[in-house]
């Protein structure tokens, strides 16, 4: 508790775009084969600094085998709302949870990022008791706490009900229980965020835990078992409103990316792979007369390959599918990232008319076929995959892995952990930074990147930028 | 003017000036305004939230003030009312000062739902209770100059007397509140709203148990005047 809010909270995306930049990037590190523990990196990203995007602190868990993945903030500029009335909140912990382990661990990183340490851990027999989900993966700082979203379910395999949304306090990290009062619809679910003076929510859906656990399941792709609809919720109220089914061969809606600014009610939602033709979509979703409504908006087309460029579970399409694994909206609402990790490409669209992406730049690394090395010289496996935009939107930070067992498939060769960083013209552009290149320790690969005082997929606004 | 009036006087300051710091304490809802008028973008979307806000916060304190309305009618029972009230201000003060969670039940209003919004938030920090001891001792001096009057003009009397204080409070309070939320939002900027804003729980708490001492003393010491006149 504090006398004045957090200057990091921003009451609108235009304040927080003019606040200083970030110093230090949080990365999750998982161990693939499970043999050590998962660890959180505290890097460096202070031009000019001797350690500059250098590891200069590490957390590492007490367990093995939790799979870290997404992560967030206790606290943000939602706590400037002026419906709460309580904006004395600090953004100090960072939620860490684990999609495997169902663990979740609270790090504190204050006094100093580079002496971060862990809190509190939540064991998972809590969640299970308190939620009946499972396999917790996104958070946001919500209106009454912290909002967890869960991959999975009650039981063993996670397919006891289905998965959903809860809460916990954003003081004492208690769990609170479950977010739905009336899910509708709704049984699967992967990614949410919301616009908080409009009151509505939005959730995707990936696939059910047996889906993922072990690698994707190809006769379930093909037979468009995995996750194609996009449901649209009244937060207050609890209840899902609308459910958009965006048509079967859509397989895995992944990132819900709305505008910053809560005036503008639409926002972006990346799908995987289209099974028809391998193209991967980005879909633009609005509300207009009180009923959402969503559109494909841009394409992005496979590239041929020969059978022996092809992992063995791609050998039989003879092409390589861009697969779109993640999309994140710049600050100012103007330029949409787009990972595609299958021919390893980052595109930058400029979605100034939300429903007519424009392509405004690109950049091409790694790739199952192209292996586009890093300018510096470096091998980068894999593709651009979580990808993290300065508030500024000047700096575009992306890692290389997916999910420790679909690495293994798509990229049988192995991956060692990159993070690497890619700066933003002022009207579009992309071009890597040669003198930006993480090394993580042998056996580590990295997921997901928070920037200290927020950054573009953690923070929401309850105020326009205008 | 003589010692009684100098009182009424003061009590009325008081109605105004508790009217004014709720007012411009964000927490009683001016930021809601300055976000209806950037959403809408209209300084008359801006006007019409003011509405709301005002009412819910009446409501609140009339709800609080009108049971003691009634209470003080009983006039041979004045001065254990007067205690009872000071002690009940008192005793939530500690509460809130011990206690400084918000109810979570605030966050399931809609923000469409400004008046009920004001309203909880209104009683949820007891902005109602603050006002009891000021509004008793405006009963007490109003029923001296009236003298041994019928009970039920008494009650007249009294109600009328917690309408006008509520009226008072809350016109204080939104003037205060408008004129901040204009401000901000004609020519201050957003920035100002996390600037200004200072975590008053504590200050809050410690006014509520401020106000009830004040008027335990002075029901007290009245008290006992009374006793020795008879």
């Amino acid at each position: 508790m504090t006398i004045r809010p957090d200057p990091t909270f921003h009451a609108s995306p235009k304040l927080a775009m003019e606040a200083p930049p970030e110093n230090f990037a949080y990365t999750l590190l998982l161990s693939p084969d499970f043999s050590k523990p998962d660890a959180l990196a505290v890097i460096d990203v202070k031009p000019g600094s001797s350690t500059y995007s250098q590891i200069v602190h590490t957390v590492t868990m007490p367990n093995k085998g939790d799979e870290f993945h997404h992560f967030g903030w206790n606290a943000c500029s939602s706590s400037l709302s002026p419906l709460s009335g309580h904006a004395f909140l600090e953004r100090r912990y960072l939620i860490i949870p684990g999609i495997r382990s169902s663990r979740i661990y609270i790090v504190d990183t204050k006094p100093d990022p580079t002496q971060a340490k862990i809190h509190k851990i939540i064991e998972p027999e809590e969640i299970f008791r308190k939620t009946g989900y499972s396999r917790p993966h996104t958070i946001h700082c919500g209106p009454d706490g912290i909002y967890v979203s869960t991959l999975g379910g009650g039981g063993k395999d996670g397919t006891d009900g289905p998965p959903g949304v809860f809460i916990m306090d954003c003081e004492s990290f208690e769990v609170l229980g479950r977010w739905e009062i009336d899910r509708g619809p709704q049984t699967m679910h992967y990614d949410f965020w919301w616009n908080l003076p409009r009151d509505y929510m939005v959730t995707s859906e990936w696939a059910l835990p047996p889906q993922f656990e072990n690698g994707i399941v190809p006769e379930d792709l093909l037979s468009n078992k995995y996750g194609h609809r996009v449901h649209f919720w009244d937060l207050r109220a609890r209840k899902n409103v609308q459910t958009i089914d965006l048509g079967a061969n859509h397989q895995m809606a992944l990132e819900v990316r709305p505008a910053h600014d809560p005036a503008r009610e639409h926002g972006f939602l990346g799908v995987v792979v289209d099974t028809t033709n391998l193209e991967g979509s980005i879909w633009t979703w609005w509300r207009e007369g009180g009923r959402f409504h969503i559109e494909k908006t841009a394409t992005i087309p496979p590239e041929a390959a020969s059978k022996e460029q092809l992992p063995p579970l791609l050998q039989g399409f003879g092409a390589v599918p861009p697969l779109v694994t993640d999309i994140d909206l710049s600050m100012d609402d103007r330029f949409l990232y787009v990972s595609c990790w299958g021919t390893g490409e980052m595109r930058q669209y400029d979605v100034s008319d939300p429903r007519k992406p424009k392509l405004a730049g690109s950049v091409h690394i790694g790739g199952i076929v192209r292996r586009t090395p890093h300018p510096n010289g470096q091998k980068y496996a894999g593709g651009p995959q979580m990808v993290e935009i300065s508030r500024d939107g000047k700096r575009v930070y992306w890692t290389n892995s997916l999910y420790s067992t679909w690495d293994d498939q798509f990229y049988p060769a192995g991956m060692p952990g990159a993070e690497v960083m890619a700066n933003a013209g002022p009207d579009g552009g992309l071009e890597l930074a040669r003198d930006y290149w993480v090394g993580f320790p042998d056996g580590y690969r990295a997921h997901q990147i928070r920037l200290d005082g927020g950054d573009c997929s953690t923070d929401s606004f309850c105020y326009p930028s205008a | 003017m003589n010692a009684a009036d100098w009182t009424v006087a003061g009590l009325w300051l008081a109605v105004i000036a508790s009217g004014l710091y709720h007012g411009v304490n964000p927490g009683m809802g001016w930021p809601l305004a300055v976000s209806a008028g950037l959403m809408e973008k209209s300084s008359r979307a801006l006007l019409m939230a003011l509405w709301p806000l005002w009412a819910g916060h009446l409501l609140a304190l009339l709800l609080v003030m009108l049971p003691f309305a009634l209470l003080v009618s009983l006039v041979e029972w004045q001065r254990q009312i007067q205690v009872a009230a000071s002690l009940l201000v008192i005793g939530f003060g500690v509460f809130r000062l011990l206690n400084q969670r918000h109810p979570r039940v605030l966050a399931r209003i809609r923000p469409t739902q400004l008046g009920l919004w004001s309203f909880a938030v209104a009683i949820a920090h007891g902005a109602g209770l603050m006002l009891v001891p000021i509004y008793l001792g405006l009963c007490q001096a109003a029923d001296l100059d009236a003298g041994h009057v019928a009970a039920a003009r008494l009650i007249n009397t009294n109600l009328g007397m917690a309408v006008l204080v509520s009226v008072a409070h809350s016109a204080a309070m939104i003037a205060a509140g408008g004129l901040a939320a204009w401000l901000v939002y004609r020519y201050l900027g957003l920035k100002f709203v996390s600037r200004s804003w200072f975590n008053l729980d504590a200050v809050w708490a410690a006014s509520l148990i401020a106000v009830g001492i004040i008027a335990l003393v002075i029901s007290l010491a009245d008290g006992s005047h009374g006793q020795a006149g008879a």
